[in-house]
């Protein structure tokens, strides 16, 4: 046995040498003997045992024989020690009596609905039973313990009691890794089932995991349920498109549809876990979808074939002065082509990923610090560092599989994590965070005031998109990165933002993290686009592109994956596009296509290849899981109607082709200092929120049960600021901007002084819609009585 | 005949044997000055010398269990003495709680000063709301008496003691389980190691005992471990309470040296209820295999028990006469094991509900030759199997009954004559 590659050469575990089986096996000190007797080859049978779960030996599944042990052990429990003589059921009778006895046991009260079962196919109990359990049962005639037929753990995961084998893996998994106990083991004896507290449902963004370690068909999702059998699915390796976390997902497709969505085992990124929305929100890939080319005739779109709709495109963008706006479901390849076609095709730098709370600064932070970075911090640095800064970062909510990681390295390996923000959330409990709250504009200092707490130490400053929405902070950041050697990694909340950045699609950033300042970056690029020089001056970002195109000096836009609700701008947004022509790339309907001139329509993730960048860097490519699509890429799309202006490039637009062209920008170079930004404070009562990971975004459209376990929204104060603005706790509030007014219920927590948190984007709280303002923004509140469900 | 000797029932028929002043006058509360004087490695040296066991069942020497809590580690240390007494055919812990609840204090004061703790819990039975009435009163009169809290005796020792009432789950009469319980948990055991003595209540060393133990610690600090191992046998020093029920004329709890026999103890509780013999008996509740009468003479001590295929384990013999039925005495003593599986381990959990379900079928005589060789399967399945003693203890009875009275349970199979 060899250590495994990623250990660090200094600290290499101790080996110890034993025999299981009569072969002779040198493992590192510590090692379970059943994961040791994997390295040979050997399963030995399990159910309560996980290798990401603490050993409870509670099945009794894995006995085996060790010699000057007078009974059978657990093998999940026992560690293997130098010298140890283990004898498995290859090679003991008793330990392969233990194992049919435990076998037998299992099936007493184990209904044979394996034919309906949704585990049936895949199934740990059905497997090991053929392999270790005996042809007949001797309970004939005995009377199984029944349970009512399925009950709700929450709106999402069923449980069929009497399926369950009381491994406790869930309940385990709830507690261990998610860091939510709320699912529990109760009764005793036979009638020992999982459960929740009464009346409470399992409360957990991560608790579609436990369908799937669940060993049998006790745990069933509610969508895939009874919807297919596991050997009629075709798998494909897939990543997820729904935040930066990267986690590698596994599609199952039954003819030419998608039945569900697993993660994967990525042990660099998502270990085997993912989210609950990366798992069950899927549906959108179907609904609302956009079957034809459409174009606006008289006000009213029509449909038209696909050269039609591209010259008209064509012919509306031909010398006008025009505007690209991505969002951020592009893969990176995508992201590229358009920041080539803008270059290229429409001779400008106005083009931005960012649709959403954005600044020069941030733009200045991403081309300087992040473009080109590479893996700069990764999983692996955040599990073995010392010290975790979340900057206006909620990773249980922006970008779940963090939150995981970094709950594991709290657990395990004695992290300390310190939070600014401002607002308390569940997730920095389950990080047991060092809380500094900030209100929205002072987080700058309360960032700096850090310095010492990481000077001397392996320490990470992880900064999120709403960084963008408080001036001086990104460059606060850099500077106490600087100041303390911390490592600086940003943690964008959707999955196409780094590969943005990555592909250049900011005014002032060319692709491979060159600078759109610097001549020589501008030369590479251009040569590399076979091109004479590419637009030299600093493009506009999305809210300058609104202002000037309702100013009368952008003629035209092209767009694709934006919602103009996502800003809060956005009455000033539609104007825009009212006023202009609009070409728009969208699978499907959306704010955007309400003005299009023209709609093109393109394939969904699951029907493209490409990659995303996750927030560490790394890249996460992926085939289309529906190969049989005939749906374009964008960068097909914008490919055609640069050819129909008369524009070849040298590639295809294909997928690899545009990977590659991006792999040869790559540059190194060493960038400039960024410019120091002072903060800026508002007076008064600001907003503050974040956008929760269950809530109104479109692409969990389509699905009800995941909707059901988002968490409800409520608008937070602390006491002194409900005392100062006479707001009641439990009471509803009405918070009232220019841009209109929201009533919603109001709790008393830990919030920054001055400061009301609200869910950007959930059922009964879209201040960015209702109120026209966002984050750091002045905002009024009265109280406005109780509070009646 | 083997001479009885009271100890810690020596008062039991004075009307005060439970109060303060009662225990006071017959010498209560001066082996604890004995123990400060000795120190605490003295106290740990002398309940080691003394051979002590522990009378909860299993019988391991005290003072070692002792010996195991890590000393200098910096972490509280806690005693918890466990008086969940809830196995069938077991009743001495409570009478002892009624009738001398000062013997326990005191000997948790010696405990917990010997093991460096400053808390003690006595966890008691959740059923039994008289022996947690009466031990609430004696630690609060201890406390009174300053006994307990602050600078005990001017010693500088501080000690709390907890008075906890369990919930009724027989589980948590597993010392782990019970430590699960304690802390406001699902009363299930716990996985070892750590075993407590390393990593017990909250994380932190912790010696579980049980309460005759503990209550035996006082006599055995004031008399001297040599006096102490005067009695019983080399490798089961010591007196024990014996608490006899079942058939026989005036059930009730006996206080003896070890190695006393079974048709002393019958003789000492005037011989059996009627002219019927007996017909078999369980040395230590319903968790040992049962014995028949040509082991009456067998000397009731861990090491004898064990040459017999028993255990001595809590010594609280039941005993059934002839017009008893082995069967039923299996059905409903499985039964009780069945109902208290707390449902973590499969042998346990599963093999407790196959069993009782063959045992019915077999009471109603629907039962058939195969039945009995399963049931020994199923015993074998679960005995060594499962995670903790209640599984082994499920597996106990079978076994031994069939050895014994295999032809009772064949008349009453299908077709039997």
């Amino acid at each position: 046995m060899t250590v495994t590659a990623n250990s660090n050469a200094s600290n290499q575990t101790e080996l110890i040498s034993a025999v299981i089986d009569g072969i002779e096996i040198r493992v590192p000190k510590g090692t379970l003997i059943i994961r040791a007797a994997e390295q040979l080859g050997n399963q030995i049978p399990r159910f309560c045992d996980h290798p990401s779960l603490a050993p409870v030996a509670a099945c009794r599944m894995c006995l085996v024989e060790i010699d000057g042990m007078p009974k059978p052990q657990p093998s999940c429990a026992i560690a293997l020690t130098d010298g140890m003589v283990v004898k498995t059921q290859q090679s003991s009778e008793v330990a392969a009596q233990a194992q049919a006895g435990v076998m037998e046991f299992l099936l007493l009260n184990h209904p044979l609905d394996c034919p309906v079962c949704d585990k049936g196919g895949e199934c740990p109990l059905q497997n090991q039973a053929m392999t270790n359990g005996r042809a007949e049962s001797r309970f004939e005639e005995g009377t199984k313990r029944l349970f009512e037929k399925p009950i709700n753990i929450n709106s999402e995961i069923l449980l069929d009691r009497e399926r369950c084998v009381s491994c406790a893996r869930c309940t385990r998994f709830a507690d261990e890794i998610a860091g939510d106990p709320t699912l529990e083991l109760l009764e005793r004896g036979a009638h020992q089932q999982v459960g929740t507290a009464d009346d409470r449902p399992f409360e957990s963004y991560f608790g579609g995991n436990t369908i799937q370690i669940c060993p049998v068909g006790a745990l069933t999702s509610a969508t895939y349920r009874f919807r297919s059998r596991p050997f009629d699915l075709i798998s494909h390796n897939t990543i997820c498109e729904h935040c930066s976390s990267g986690c590698s997902t596994r599609t199952d497709v039954r003819r030419g549809k998608i039945m569900r969505r697993l993660a994967s085992n990525d042990p660099e990124v998502n270990e085997e876990w993912n989210c609950d929305k990366g798992r069950f929100a899927f549906t959108h890939t179907v609904i609302d979808r956009i079957s034809t080319p459409l174009i606006r005739e008289n006000g009213e779109l029509r449909a038209a074939s696909w050269p039609e709709a591209i010259s008209f495109a064509a012919a509306g963008l031909k010398g006008k002065r025009a505007g690209v706006l991505t969002g951020g479901r592009l893969p990176q390849e995508d992201a590229y082509a358009f920041a080539r076609f803008a270059r290229v095709v429409l001779n400008t730098n106005n083009l931005d990923f960012r649709n959403r709370t954005s600044s020069d600064e941030e733009a200045e932070f991403l081309a300087n610090h992040i473009a080109g970075s590479g893996l700069n911090v990764s999983y692996r640095d955040l599990e073995t560092a010392d010290v975790v800064v979340l900057v206006a970062f909620e990773p249980e909510n922006e970008s779940p599989i963090v939150q995981l990681r970094l709950r594991k390295a709290v657990r395990n390996n004695k992290l300390k994590v310190i939070a600014v923000d401002s607002a308390a959330a569940p997730g920095h409990e389950k990080l047991s965070a060092e809380l500094h709250l900030a209100k929205p504009g002072t987080e700058a200092a309360a960032l700096s005031a850090l310095s010492d707490k990481l000077k001397g130490r392996n320490a990470i400053v992880l900064v999120g998109e709403r960084a963008a929405a408080s001036a001086g902070l990104l460059s606060a950041a850099v500077a106490l990165s600087d100041a303390t050697a911390a490592k600086l990694a940003w943690v964008p909340r959707r999955a196409g933002e780094r590969g943005a950045v990555e592909a250049g699609l900011l005014p002032n950033l060319l692709p491979g993290g060159r600078l759109l300042s610097d001549a020589t970056d501008r030369a590479a690029v251009a040569a590399e686009w076979n091109v004479q020089q590419l637009p030299t001056a600093i493009g506009l970002d999305q809210k300058g592109m609104v202002q000037a195109a309702n100013a009368a000096k952008l003629d035209a836009f092209l767009v694709a994956g934006v919602d103009v609700t996502d800003v809060a701008y956005h009455d000033d947004f539609k104007a825009a596009l009212a006023k202009t022509f609009v070409v728009s790339l969208e699978p499907h309907y959306s704010s955007v296509t309400d003005y299009a001139d023209v709609i093109l329509p393109v394939g969904v993730i699951t029907e493209r290849e490409g990659s995303f960048v996750d927030w560490e860097g790394r890249e996460r490519s992926f085939t289309a899981a529906m190969h049989q699509s005939l749906a374009l890429s964008d960068a097909r799309v914008l490919h055609l109607i640069a050819n129909e202006l008369g524009i070849k490039f040298a590639d295809d637009a294909k997928s690899a082709a545009l990977h590659k062209s991006l792999t040869e920008l790559k540059s190194t170079t060493k960038k400039p200092a960024m410019t120091k930004v002072s903060a800026v404070e508002s007076a008064g009562l600001v907003l503050a929120g974040l956008r929760q990971l269950i809530d109104n975004g479109s692409l969990q459209n389509g699905e009800a049960h995941l909707a059901a376990t988002a968490r409800e929204a409520v608008a937070k104060v602390n006491a002194k600021t409900a005392a100062d603005h006479g707001l009641i706790d439990g009471n509803l509030v009405v918070l009232e901007a220019p841009g209109g007014t929201l009533v919603i219920p109001v709790e008393i927590a830990a919030v920054a002084d001055q400061t009301i948190w609200l869910p950007l984007n959930s059922d009964g709280s879209t201040p960015l819609i209702n109120l026209g303002i966002t984050i750091g923004d002045s905002v009024s509140v009265k109280d406005a009585g109780a509070y009646v469900v | 005949m083997t001479k009885l000797v009271p100890n810690l029932s020596a008062h039991w028929d004075e009307a005060d044997s439970h109060t303060l002043t009662g225990y006071q006058r017959h010498g209560g509360y001066t082996a604890m000055k004995k123990a400060f004087e000795l120190g605490e490695d003295g106290v740990i040296a002398e309940v080691k010398e003394s051979g002590l066991r522990g009378r909860g069942g299993a019988g391991f020497p005290t003072g070692m269990k002792w010996g195991f809590v890590p000393q200098g580690d910096g972490k509280p240390h806690y005693l918890v003495v466990n008086a969940d007494e809830s196995e069938p055919g077991a009743c001495k812990d409570i009478p002892l709680m009624m009738l001398n609840p000062h013997s326990l204090i005191e000997g948790v004061i010696i405990a917990a000063y010997a093991i460096r703790a400053n808390y003690a819990f006595i966890y008691i039975r959740g059923e039994t709301p008289h022996p947690i009435r009466r031990v609430r009163q004696a630690v609060a009169a201890a406390y009174e008496a300053k006994l307990l809290g602050k600078n005990i005796l001017g010693t500088g020792f501080d000690l709390e003691v907890v008075v906890h009432s369990g919930a009724g789950a027989y589980i948590c009469g597993e010392e782990t389980a019970l430590l699960d319980s304690l802390e406001g948990r699902r009363g299930q055991p716990r996985l070892k190691p750590p075993f407590p003595a390393v990593a017990g209540l909250y994380a932190s060393p912790t010696v579980v005992n049980n309460v005759e133990t503990v209550a035996s610690v006082p006599a055995i600090i004031k008399n001297g471990a040599a006096w102490y191992k005067s009695f019983g046998t080399e490798k089961s020093p010591g007196i024990k309470l014996f608490a006899v029920s079942g058939d026989v004329l005036r059930p009730g709890i006996f206080e003896a040296p070890l190695g006393i026999t079974m048709r002393e103890l019958i003789n000492y509780a005037g011989g059996m209820v009627s002219d019927r013999p007996v017909k078999f008996f369980v040395p230590g509740g319903s968790s040992v295999p049962l014995l028949t009468p040509e082991h009456l003479d067998v000397p009731l001590t861990y090491e004898d028990m064990a040459a017999h295929g028993t255990m001595l384990g809590t010594g609280t013999p039941m005993v059934f006469d002839t017009s008893r039925s082995v069967t039923k005495a299996v059905v409903r003593w499985i039964e009780f094991y069945k109902h208290e599986s707390c449902g973590k381990c499969t042998p346990c959990r599963e093999g407790t509900y196959f069993m009782v379900d063959i045992l019915k079928r077999l009471e109603k005589g629907k039962g058939e030759l195969a039945d009995l060789d399963l049931l020994v399967d199923i015993s074998a399945q679960i005995s060594g199997r499962s995670f903790c003693a209640l599984g082994d203890a499920a597996a106990t009875p079978i076994p031994a009954a069939l050895k014994y009275f295999r032809e009772e349970f064949e008349s009453k199979l299908v077709g039997a004559k």
